[in-house]
C-alpha cells in the first residue's frame, strides 16, 4: 500500500483528517509528516495547506519533525509523576544521552514526555 | 439528521474504566450505543477514541465489524426499518477534545477548542445537527438496565445516584484498579476493603477525587458516601470516579505542582481567563514552593483568587478546574502550602 492507496480508503472530507494523519505518520519509518504529505493530503481533501498545518500544529502526537524508529513516552501527569516518572525520564536521558523531545543519533529512540495513558493502575513506585 | 457521540478520549489523570470496557467488553459499549441512538433518532454515530488507546481502537473496529456482519449495525436492523452506522474516529492526543464542544471539533476536522454555549449539543452539535454525546462508562450501562429493567436498576445505589460507578483507584494502594461498584459506597471501603489500603502500612494522608480536575478529600471524608450529591454537599464532586490515593509521606505541594503543569500544557489558548491563567498560577505555586516558610500568605489567596477568577470566567470546563484542587488543599492542608512545619 502507498500513501495514495491510504488516502482512497477514505472520502475526501475533513472529518477524516485525523485518521489520514495517523496513517501517513504510521507509514514514515521516521514516524513523522513531511510537507510533501501535509501538501498531499490538503490537495486531496481540497482544502488549504493551512488547514492541515493548524491540524497537525495542535495535536499532540504527530510530529513535523522526523523522530526514532521508537517513540519512547513518560507519563508525566499526576499518578506517573507521584509514583516516580521524572526518575524513569532521568535515568533514560542520561542512558540514551539525549533530553525530551530528541531524537538519538543513529535514529532509534526518540524520547518524549506525555500526558496521562489511563495505565495508572500499573504506574511504578 | 441526528448524530449520536460516544466519547472515549478517557483523558482525566487518574482515569482507566473506559479503556477497560473497550478492550475487554466492547460489545456492550457498541449495543449500549445502538440502543441510545435509536431511543433519539440518531442515523450515524462516531465513536471518538484518544489517538494513545490502539488497543481499544483495534478492539472497538472489530467489534463493530462483527456487529455489522451479524446485522446488528447497517440498514434495517434486526429488521426493525431503523438504519444505523457507527465509525471509530482518532483523537491525536490532547486532554481537551474530552470535553464534548472540543470533541466536536475535533471529529470535524479542526483544532481543538470549544465552543461558546449554548446552543448545547442536543439542539446543535456535530455539523451544526442536534447530536447526543455521552461517554463509554454511561452508554455501557444501557443494555442492563434495558434488559433488567429502570427498578432493578433503580434498587442499587443511592437516591439520587441510582445504579453503579466504575472508580478507578491508583496511588498509594496496595491494590490499584478498576472497580464496579454501588453508588453510595464509603470511600474508606474503596481505599481500605478494594484496594487494599495504604502500601508500606503507612497512613493516609488524602485522596484525589476526580482526577486532576478534583478535590482534595481529608481523612474525615473516608466515610463519606460515594455519590454525586453527597460529595457536592462537601463541595467535593465525583468527576470520572477517579481515586487518587496519597500517604502520609506525599506532598500536597507537589501534586498540586504536577496539577497546574497539566492544565498549563492542555490548555488550549482560545481564551484569555485559561491561556493566562493557567500560566499565573503555575508561576504563582513555584513562587510559593520557592519562598518556603518564607512565603507570604497573602500569595496563597492569590492562587485561590486567581483560581476563583478563572471558574467564573473560563470559556469550558478546563479553565473552571483548577479552584478545585486549589481550594481544597487550602481548606485542608493549609499547613502543608504554608510549609510552616518544615
Amino acid at each position: 500500500m502507498n500513501k495514495t492507496d491510504i488516502l482512497h480508503k477514505y472520502s475526501p472530507l475533513m472529518e477524516n483528517v485525523l485518521l489520514i494523519l495517523h496513517e501517513f505518520q504510521s507509514y514514515n519509518p521516521r514516524n513523522y509528516l513531511s510537507e510533501k504529505d501535509l501538501a498531499m493530503i490538503a490537495k486531496y481533501l481540497n482544502v488549504p495547506y493551512s488547514s492541515i498545518y493548524g491540524v497537525v500544529s495542535y495535536y499532540t502526537l504527530f510530529s513535523l519533525t522526523p523522530r526514532g524508529k521508537h517513540i519512547i513516552r513518560i507519563c508525566n501527569s499526576p499518578v506517573c509523576h507521584m509514583a516516580g516518572s521524572n526518575d524513569i525520564l532521568l535515568e533514560l536521558r542520561k542512558n540514551l544521552k539525549i533530553d525530551s523531545g530528541e531524537t538519538t543519533a543513529e535514529g532509534f529512540f526518540t524520547l518524549e514526555t506525555t500526558e496521562c495513558l489511563g495505565q495508572c493502575d500499573t504506574a511504578t513506585n | 439528521m441526528r448524530y449520536i457521540v460516544c466519547n472515549a478520549d478517557e483523558g482525566e489523570p487518574g482515569t482507566f474504566k473506559d479503556r477497560i470496557i473497550m478492550e475487554g467488553d466492547p460489545h456492550l459499549l457498541i449495543e449500549g450505543m445502538i440502543i441510545a441512538a435509536y431511543a433519539v433518532g440518531a442515523k450515524k454515530g462516531y465513536i471518538y477514541i484518544r489517538g494513545e488507546y490502539y488497543k481499544s481502537v483495534d478492539m472497538i473496529r472489530k467489534a463493530l465489524e462483527i456487529a455489522r456482519e451479524r446485522g446488528f449495525l447497517g440498514d434495517n436492523i434486526l429488521d426493525s426499518g431503523y438504519s444505523l452506522d457507527i465509525v471509530v474516529k482518532l483523537g491525536g492526543g490532547s486532554y481537551l477534545c474530552g470535553e464534548e464542544f472540543t470533541l466536536l471539533e475535533s471529529i470535524e476536522g479542526k483544532r481543538g477548542y470549544p465552543r461558546i454555549k449554548p446552543p448545547y449539543p442536543a439542539e446543535k452539535g456535530l455539523f451544526d445537527m442536534p447530536t447526543l454525546v455521552n461517554n463509554v462508562e454511561t452508554l455501557s450501562h444501557i443494555p442492563t438496565i434495558i434488559l433488567n429493567g429502570a427498578e432493578w436498576y433503580k434498587s442499587i445505589g443511592t437516591n439520587q445516584s441510582p445504579g453503579t460507578k466504575i472508580f478507578s483507584i491508583s496511588g498509594d494502594v496496595n491494590n490499584p484498579g478498576y472497580f464496579e461498584v454501588e453508588m453510595g459506597v464509603r470511600l474508606k471501603e474503596l481505599v481500605y476493603n478494594l484496594a487494599g489500603g495504604i502500601k508500606d502500612n503507612k497512613k493516609f494522608k488524602t485522596a484525589l477525587i476526580g482526577g486532576a480536575a478534583g478535590t482534595f478529600a481529608p481523612e474525615s471524608f473516608l466515610d463519606v458516601s460515594m455519590d454525586f450529591e453527597s460529595l457536592q454537599e462537601r463541595d467535593a464532586v465525583l468527576g470520572s470516579g477517579a481515586i487518587i490515593v496519597m500517604a502520609e509521606d506525599k506532598s500536597i505541594l507537589d501534586m498540586l505542582h504536577s496539577i497546574l503543569r497539566f492544565f498549563g500544557h492542555e490548555s488550549c489558548g482560545k481564551c484569555v481567563p485559561c491561556r493566562v491563567g493557567t500560566r499565573q498560577l503555575l508561576i504563582l505555586l513555584e513562587k510559593i514552593i520557592t519562598d518556603g516558610h518564607d512565603n507570604n500568605s497573602s500569595d496563597i489567596d492569590a492562587l485561590l483568587e486567581q483560581a476563583e477568577l478563572m471558574a467564573k470566567t473560563s470559556l469550558c470546563p478546563l479553565g473552571q478546574s483548577p479552584v478545585l484542587p486549589i481550594k481544597s488543599a487550602m481548606r485542608y492542608f493549609r499547613n502543608e502550602l504554608e510549609q510552616t512545619t518544615n
